[in-house]
């Protein structure tokens, strides 16, 4: 796995930390699953006057890497703004920027996002932008400053896994030195084991896990997934091929040719 | 005979205060208001009793100790309505609808035509619904006000202070329902702003408490009689400003308006906003230190749960009996 802006991380789970039924079963989930990021926004969960300072802190005491985020962000300014309250808050230049531009598919706004991720770069934030999986955005988020790219599976809380494993694979193929994450869209864990093994270096993803019935459950499921497809890659999977080829010996048997 | 001062006359304190008089003590109710008011997180209560609903994401306690309020409300009050309450989801929302359905008891599936029969108002709207036929609800500020009016009748004393209830307790047994107020002195409560809006719109006639399911934008609207409208609410961590954002009232009337496009032409009487009170989990607690019991973390379950806490805080008090709510770490 690649690092992150120079930081190790334990696994490739990044976990998000919105719509849990309560703060006690989101703690429990990072705690079952071992998550190494805490994915936190900023503009949804707390309204103004740092009135969620309290949600805050509880996030802080999860113990692992924070990633504030810019969702809900609609322009670069909105993000650019979101952001700096993220640095002052929790303290980390890292930021996942999400500028949004589609109200519906909540797809993101990859003009606004390449703009936003420049400004932010230039002032010394880590940028871990949200984006799709076109080539020519990739490459202009890396020329803007990032060193990390999150393309998505699928649209964000929809649950539809990896939507396009062309352009995945062509994604991963094109940057092989660049972190990639799989950020939204995620249902089920065989979606984050089949991301992980396609080489993504980690899965970002807070709806499948926080709106499960047992979302603890869910976020062990999920960490067990990720790990086996570490593992699968690690491992260095055979290649498939159009024939049958026989696992035990044939020879001394009948058989036609 | 026990005496004891409660501070904090929303719902908790209200529903202690009766539940204490009934087992004979001198109650003294303290409140830094006059009134109920806005200040309350009780006064822009839903007033929906529907603890087989809340079951979809509350924890089970939620749901049993739900079950008595019902009861309880209707044996104190005349506020309660008992009409059940009906889940909807728009038709490429529907599984949400399962899910609900997956998570939740007590209900009957209801197809378009009994959607209809049940509210007319809502017909060739929905195909499909979860009927909640033994869930009730209630005019909050009228059962306050009964409430209220009726611990007053009983012998039970009003004082306007903005106490301490540190204070209070050397003197004697005191039990603080302060909600949110009581944060300086429960370092794990939080607070979750709730925003809410009153409606008037005579277009629409709906008789019992209607939920809305929608990934981003889940909208309860309650009922309150006369054409009158209680739309809610948002949930979002952190402890309220004193307005409401311009994005919950585009949430909410959107979400009203999919309900039933006359809600367009309603008249909004009133914007609510406060910070419910709440502990890690969610749950509420009761916190015993010597002469100073706090219950608190009703969260938006206050109408719902604050008999069945009152009821444990008598029994704490009377028969000496640790209420199953009580917190970990003392008061």
């Amino acid at each position: 796995m690649h690092d992150f802006y120079g930081t190790t991380l334990a696994n490739g789970f990044m976990l998000g930390t919105a719509q849990y039924p309560s703060p006690a079963i989101l703690a429990n989930a990072f705690k079952r699953s071992g998550a190494s990021v805490a994915t936190v926004s900023l503009r949804r969960e707390s309204g103004q006057d740092r009135a969620g300072q309290d949600f805050w802190q509880l996030i802080k005491d999860l113990g692992v890497h924070i990633l504030p985020n810019t969702a809900g962000c609609h322009s670069v300014k909105e993000a650019v703004t979101t952001a700096h309250m993220a640095r002052e808050v929790f303290d980390t230049k890292w930021i996942k920027l999400e500028v949004i531009g589609e109200e519906d598919t909540l797809q993101p706004d990859v003009f606004g996002l390449v703009e936003a991720a420049r400004i932010l770069s230039e002032d010394g934030f880590q940028v871990f932008p949200y984006t799709t999986e076109d080539l020519v955005v990739a490459d202009r988020l890396l020329h803007a400053g990032c060193e990390v790219l999150m393309p998505w599976g699928a649209p964000i809380g929809s649950g539809l896994g990896l939507n396009n494993i062309f352009g995945l694979r062509a994604m991963r193929a094109h940057f092989p030195d660049v972190p990639l994450v799989i950020d939204a869209g995620l249902g089920l864990p065989s979606q984050a084991t089949a991301a992980i093994e396609m080489g993504f270096d980690a899965v970002l993803l807070n709806t499948a896990v926080a709106k499960a019935g047992d979302p603890a459950a869910m976020a062990e499921a999920f960490a067990t997934a990720i790990k086996a497809g570490q593992l699968a890659r690690a491992a260095d999977p055979m290649e498939p091929r159009d024939m049958a080829a026989p696992s035990t010996p044939v020879i001394g048997k009948a058989f036609l040719v | 005979m026990t005496a004891a001062t409660i501070i904090g006359a929303g719902v908790a304190g209200l529903c202690v205060a009766r539940a204490l008089l009934d087992r004979g003590a001198d109650v003294v109710l303290v409140d830094r208001h006059t009134d109920a008011g806005p200040h309350a997180c009780s006064w822009w209560a839903g007033g929906m009793l529907a603890p087989f609903c809340e079951g979809e994401s509350a924890e089970e306690p939620v749901v049993r100790l739900g079950c008595e309020a019902a009861d309880w409300w209707e044996a104190k009050t005349s506020a309660v309505k008992r009409r059940g309450s009906l889940v909807v989801s728009l038709a490429r929302d529907t599984s949400d609808l399962a899910r609900f359905a997956r998570r939740t008891t007590g209900f009957r599936h209801v197809n378009g035509p009994e959607i209809s029969n049940l509210e007319p108002d809502l017909a060739d709207r929905f195909a499909k619904g979860l009927f909640f036929e033994s869930e009730a609800h209630l005019a909050p500020r009228l059962a306050l006000a009964q409430l209220r009016a009726s611990v007053l009748a009983d012998g039970g004393a009003f004082v306007q202070e903005d106490a301490d209830p540190d204070e209070y307790a050397q003197r004697g047994l005191t039990i603080d329902c302060r909600g949110f107020q009581a944060k300086d002195k429960l370092h794990d409560l939080r607070g979750v702003k709730g925003e809410m809006l009153v409606l008037s719109c005579p277009d629409v006639t709906l008789t019992r408490p209607i939920r809305l399911l929608h990934p981003r934008l889940p909208l309860y609207i309650v009922p309150r009689g006369d054409c009158i409208f209680m739309l809610g609410a948002t949930m979002v961590e952190g402890h309220a400003g004193k307005h409401v954002t311009a994005r919950a009232l585009l949430e909410l009337l959107s979400a009203a308006y999919a309900l039933n496009p006359a809600f367009g032409e309603a008249e909004v009487l009133e914007i609510g906003v406060d910070s419910r009170p709440a502990f890690p989990d969610n749950l509420p607690r009761i916190r015993r230190d010597g002469n100073l019991i706090r219950a608190n973390g009703l969260f938006r379950h206050g109408f719902l749960l604050a008999p069945a806490v009152a009821r444990m805080v008598a029994d704490l008090i009377f028969d000496n009996k640790t209420p199953e709510v009580m917190g970990e770490t003392a008061a």
